[in-house]
């Protein structure tokens, strides 16, 4: 059976999470097709973390549905949101996370590890798709901080992921790595990958078809970039 | 995969992993010391307890009550008054075939004893004709040597020990040397009840803590010829090496005779004390052979009592263990929480990462578990030689209990921290919070 909203890889319905007294997120809504690229924006405690926890099934919403790709994630226990994480979702961060005492290969194999079978070549492949198929034996410390976010890159796309989430990507690389992370980024839209960025940077939002801005945790904005709608 | 996980965080942890390695070791070691110990104990106390005195009393079949009564303090004044009957004495030329029991190796030590009421510095002394130390030819070919030296060896002397060299030369209990006032050196002369009198030369005073410190021993010639009972002896005193005691011992201590014939050879064939004594009476005819209880209860209580003080120690240790890699092991989550919850965010379940952090830890310490029984072993020894003066045969089955020990040392120790692996969630630790 075909489920109409499954023409949302990701929708999101009036959710709210409160911690306490804060309220992280309050009411919102939002939905997101296969192969869009969004960018979201805010001031630092605006929700945005928040919600690409929820996105990414690292965390619940304290009320409101969630459906991904046509499943919905209302009531599932941590286990159950674990294996649809390890499924579709990719995760890049900001402090890139690399394990340190495992070459940039090994970390790529990880990822693999605990979603499969460990497939050395092709965990090869995926470094060198980041141009960084010289570097496959070397540990992190022995990486630039734009080396090593490639390497958290391609550990996030190892398993082939629905979605793509990266948070502050870039928020701790220099103009020349953003530069070399956000292309990146748009050679994988490019294949139809769809890709959510939390940023502060208004030129790394501007890659964007779409922003939203969060203000006290509510979208305070939605809009689509003019620039890319005009080159549509 | 799983092993570059564990051999890369356990050569990047190294001191907290040599810590762990450590604290199980030091557990080990000193558990392992202990069990060794305590399945030694055995032995090592049987053997101590045979040098605090005989375990074995022989005595002629006759003179069962007045032995006994003797037993119980009957030298109040000076002992009693011999007997008449040659069938209350033991011959003393005969002595020598207790070495030729079936158990004859773990026939330690052995005397006999001869007392007689003498008149000595004006009050009624006992003195006590013995071997101090006699040279034994058997017919077997083997040579013995064997006395009362050996068989008190608690014993503070004064001077120096009996010699069977020195006819006239007597140790004097420290009560009766102070209450005549005699020194070492001193000469004093002896009346027995018949007339016949001896010079008696003071070679030590001794103190033995009991009632021998108000008596005189000296060699059993004298004693034989004051008495006028040449080559007679009231009772032999036998220390032996035994067995436990068990069902069968206590059936066969009642009536041999209740016994089948397999079990007979059994009993026989096995150096309960028992059967030690049923050995000596065949061997010398008109002789009954009493274990003496006393020796032979405390034993078994004693050794209970250590092994369970050993037990409760080991316990404790191993507690203490625990308790210590429990807080390594904490130590070492809480700095890794943010390697956990990127594995848990790339999707390991809280079951997968407990399984690596625990081979992780479970090596450390199988690691130290080694080291430490390697060094247990000359723990035991050390305490073997330096408690018991002989080493300790560590025995196989220290092996498995350490080898469980560690593992349960381990995992309770690891348990706080793994729950803290399970409950943590990744969003706390992934966004730098
Ligand atoms: N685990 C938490 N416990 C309590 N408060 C939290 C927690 N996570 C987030 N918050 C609060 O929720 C709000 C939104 O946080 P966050 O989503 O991290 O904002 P952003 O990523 O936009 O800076 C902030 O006020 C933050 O303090
Ligand atoms: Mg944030």
């Amino acid at each position: 059976m075909l489920n109409p909203e499954a023409t949302f890889i990701l929708d999101i319905e009036d959710i709210s999470k409160i911690y306490g007294p804060i309220k992280a997120l309050q009411n919102v809504s939002l939905a997101v097709r296969p192969g869009e690229w969004l960018a979201i924006m805010g001031p630092s405690g605006s929700g945005k973390t928040t919600l690409m926890n929820i996105i990414g099934c690292l965390d619940s919403p304290s009320s409101g549905r969630v459906t991904l790709d046509g499943l919905s994630l209302d009531s599932l226990s941590s286990g159950e949101l674990t294996a649809i994480r390890r499924e579709s979702i990719g995760l890049i961060f900001q402090q890139f996370h690399l394990i340190s005492y495992l070459t940039a290969l090994e970390n790529v194999m990880v990822a693999q590890y605990y979603h499969s079978l460990v497939d050395e070549r092709e965990a090869l492949e995926a470094l060198e798709n980041v141009g960084l198929g010289d570097r496959a034996k070397h540990l992190p410390r022995q990486l630039s901080g734009g080396e090593q976010q490639r390497v958290c890159i391609a550990r996030a796309l190892i398993n082939h992921p629905k979605l793509l989430l990266a948070d502050e990507p870039t928020g701790n690389l220099d103009e020349t790595n953003e530069a070399l992370v956000m292309d990146i980024l748009r050679s994988l839209h490019r294949q139809g990958s769809t890709i959510i960025v939390v940023t502060h940077a208004p030129e790394v939002a501007a890659h964007a078809e779409r922003t939203v801005v969060l203000e006290h945790g509510r979208v305070a904005r939605d809009t689509r970039s003019p620039l890319l709608q005009a080159k549509a | 995969m799983f092993l570059k996980m564990l051999l890369g965080a356990l050569a990047r942890q190294k001191r907290k992993h040599l810590m762990i390695a450590f604290t199980v070791g030091l557990g080990v070691s000193l558990a392992t010391a202990m069990l060794g110990v305590m399945f030694d104990v055995g032995d090592k106390v049987n053997q101590e307890l045979k040098s605090y005195g005989a375990n074995l009393n022989v005595i002629p079949k006759g003179a069962s009550m007045l032995g006994e009564m003797y037993q119980l303090g009957g030298d109040e004044g000076g002992g009693p008054a011999l007997s008449e009957l040659e069938s209350d004495f033991i011959r003393e030329d005969e002595l020598y075939k207790i070495k030729m029991i079936f158990w004859a190796y773990n026939i330690v030590d052995f005397a006999p004893f001869l007392t007689l009421g003498v008149e000595a510095g004006g009050r009624q002394v006992p003195l006590t004709g013995t071997w101090f130390d006699r040279h034994l030819s058997l017919p077997t070919g083997d040579e013995v040597d064997t006395g009362m030296t050996a068989m008190r060896s608690w014993w503070v002397l004064e001077g120096r020990p009996g010699d069977e060299a020195d006819p006239g030369g007597v140790l004097v209990g420290r009560e009766l040397a102070d209450a005549l006032g005699l020194a070492v050196g001193q000469t004093l002369e002896a009346r027995a009840p018949g007339g016949r009198a001896a010079t008696l030369r003071v070679r030590a005073v001794f103190e033995s803590g009991g009632d021998d410190d108000r008596g005189i021993f000296a060699p059993l010639p004298l004693v034989q010829d004051l008495a006028g009972r040449p080559g007679l002896v009231q009772r032999v005193e036998v220390s032996a090496l035994t067995t436990p005691e068990n069902e069968l011992a206590r059936r066969a201590a009642q009536n041999p005779g209740s016994l089948t014939r397999i079990e007979w050879d059994t009993w026989y064939c096995t150096a309960y004390i028992s059967s030690i004594a049923y050995q000596i009476e065949e061997i010398l005819p008109g002789v009954r052979v009493k274990p003496v209880l006393r020796v032979a209860q405390s034993e078994g209580a004693i050794l209970s009592k250590t092994q369970l003080m050993i037990i409760l120690l080991t316990l404790l240790t191993l507690l203490c263990s625990s308790l210590a890699i429990s807080n390594l092991v904490t130590a070492n989550i809480m700095e890794r929480s943010v390697e956990i919850g990127l594995l848990k965010a790339l999707g390991a379940t809280g079951l997968s990462i407990s399984l690596l952090v625990l081979s992780e830890i479970l090596l450390a310490a199988f690691g130290g578990g080694v080291a430490g029984y390697l060094v247990g072993l000359g723990l035991a020894q050390f305490i073997g030689l330096s408690v018991f003066g002989s080493t300790v045969a560590v025995k196989a089955v220290v092996i498995p209990i350490g080898a469980l020990m560690v593992l349960a040392v381990t995992l309770l120790g690891s348990l706080p921290a793994l729950r803290a692996l399970l409950g943590l969630r990744p969003t706390e630790v992934l966004h730098g919070r």
